[in-house]
């Protein structure tokens, strides 16, 4: 399968066992616990270069997005650049 | 004296600048409402556009891979504009104004707060209030508007990097309605005039130029025509002929005819 960008999913996900509910784009979601945003972008196949995340209703920068927490019922919003006028 | 071309063509060649940024080509075009993101890109290469518009939209999550633009245009080759449309509110706008500039890192933005469902005409008032605030956050906003000469001054002066009044409405095709109003906006602003929307054909955009502004934002023309390659190649001569003709200043019209060839030598 070819994937844009010669991207590659990781492979890191902590404790299969453990989910925390979160919200994506007004879905619920239960995502493993413990992940960061990157892992989470990952998990979700995304490819964090593409996409842009507002956490809880703040935009995380760029290099924020890898070390930053995804916790219960945090709220995101995952948009990218689509064809428009 | 009638010039020999040489000062018109150096006019021609002059390079469009909008907040300090030199764009390629005098033609923006969206990438939205394709058949196939093929079609798009081809279109894009033969509009002769440098820089082309997106809009910033939620991801789905259940099939990401082939949809966002990014994965079709090279951001090395087009400055991707971004635009705020399908907004209704001034703070609408400005959330998704910071979520573009974080995706394409860049502070230009084309500014649209729509104001009617039916009509998709703007709300110049929440576009003067989004303008003013995202100035001074420090985006360079290219404000969509109305041919209304007075709300062009005040998005002026609110400090927008270009104005952008319409030639009819978005997606329209209906052309250049208000000639006159266009004309005047580009005579009375000091910064860029750019038409965006309601140019239908070819001989739209020749005539929008022929008014004088600086270049014409176009999606629909394009993505519509029943061959959008052609279109969009139709596009990048009609934006030329008219720049062109603007620069070589029209002939006066006449109410009556006056002979091409001489009167005198005729046979008796």
């Amino acid at each position: 399968m070819t994937r844009g960008h010669g991207y590659t999913q990781a492979h890191e996900e902590p404790d299969r066992e453990a989910r925390v509910r979160v919200t994506i784009n007004g879905e619920e979601r239960d995502v493993p616990d413990g992940l960061d945003v990157e892992s989470l972008l990952r998990h979700l196949d995304l490819d964090p270069r593409l996409v842009v995340v507002e956490k809880n209703g703040e935009i995380l920068e760029r290099d924020a997005v890898a070390g930053e927490r995804v916790s219960a019922g945090d709220r995101f919003e995952l948009v990218h650049f689509v064809g428009g006028g | 004296m009638q010039g020999n071309g040489a000062a018109v063509a150096e006019r021609a060649d002059a390079r469009l600048v909008i907040g300090g940024r030199e764009f390629g080509s005098r033609l923006i075009v969206g990438t939205g409402k394709y058949a196939d993101n093929a079609t798009m890109v081809r279109a894009c290469e033969a509009s002769g556009a440098d820089t082309v518009t997106v809009a910033v939209r939620r991801v789905d999550l259940d099939r990401t891979r082939e949809e966002g633009v990014l994965y079709h245009l090279d951001p090395e080759k087009y400055f991707l504009l971004p635009n705020t449309a399908g907004c209704y509110t001034a703070d609408e706008a400005i959330r998704y104004a910071r979520l573009a500039r974080a995706a394409g890192m860049t502070e230009f933005l084309k500014l649209e707060v729509i104001g009617d469902q039916h009509t998709l005409l703007p709300d110049v008032q929440a576009t003067l209030e989004a303008a003013r605030e995202l100035v001074a956050d420090g985006f360079k906003v290219l404000a969509y508007t109305n041919e209304d000469v007075v709300m062009a001054l005040r998005l002026e002066d609110a400090g927008c990097s270009a104005v952008m009044p319409l030639a009819s409405p978005i997606g329209s095709g209906l052309g250049l309605v208000n000639p006159y109003y266009v004309r005047e906006i580009k005579r009375r602003l000091s910064v860029p005039v750019i038409v965006d929307a309601g140019v239908g054909t070819a001989s739209d955009a020749c005539e929008t130029m022929e008014q004088g502004v600086d270049g014409i934002l176009m999606n629909t023309a394009i993505a519509e025509a029943r061959d959008p390659v052609s279109m969009a190649r139709a596009m990048r001569l009609g934006v030329e002929a008219g720049r062109l003709a603007f620069l070589a200043g029209r002939m006066p019209r006449r109410e009556w005819a006056v002979p091409s060839s001489p009167v005198e030598g005729m046979l008796d």
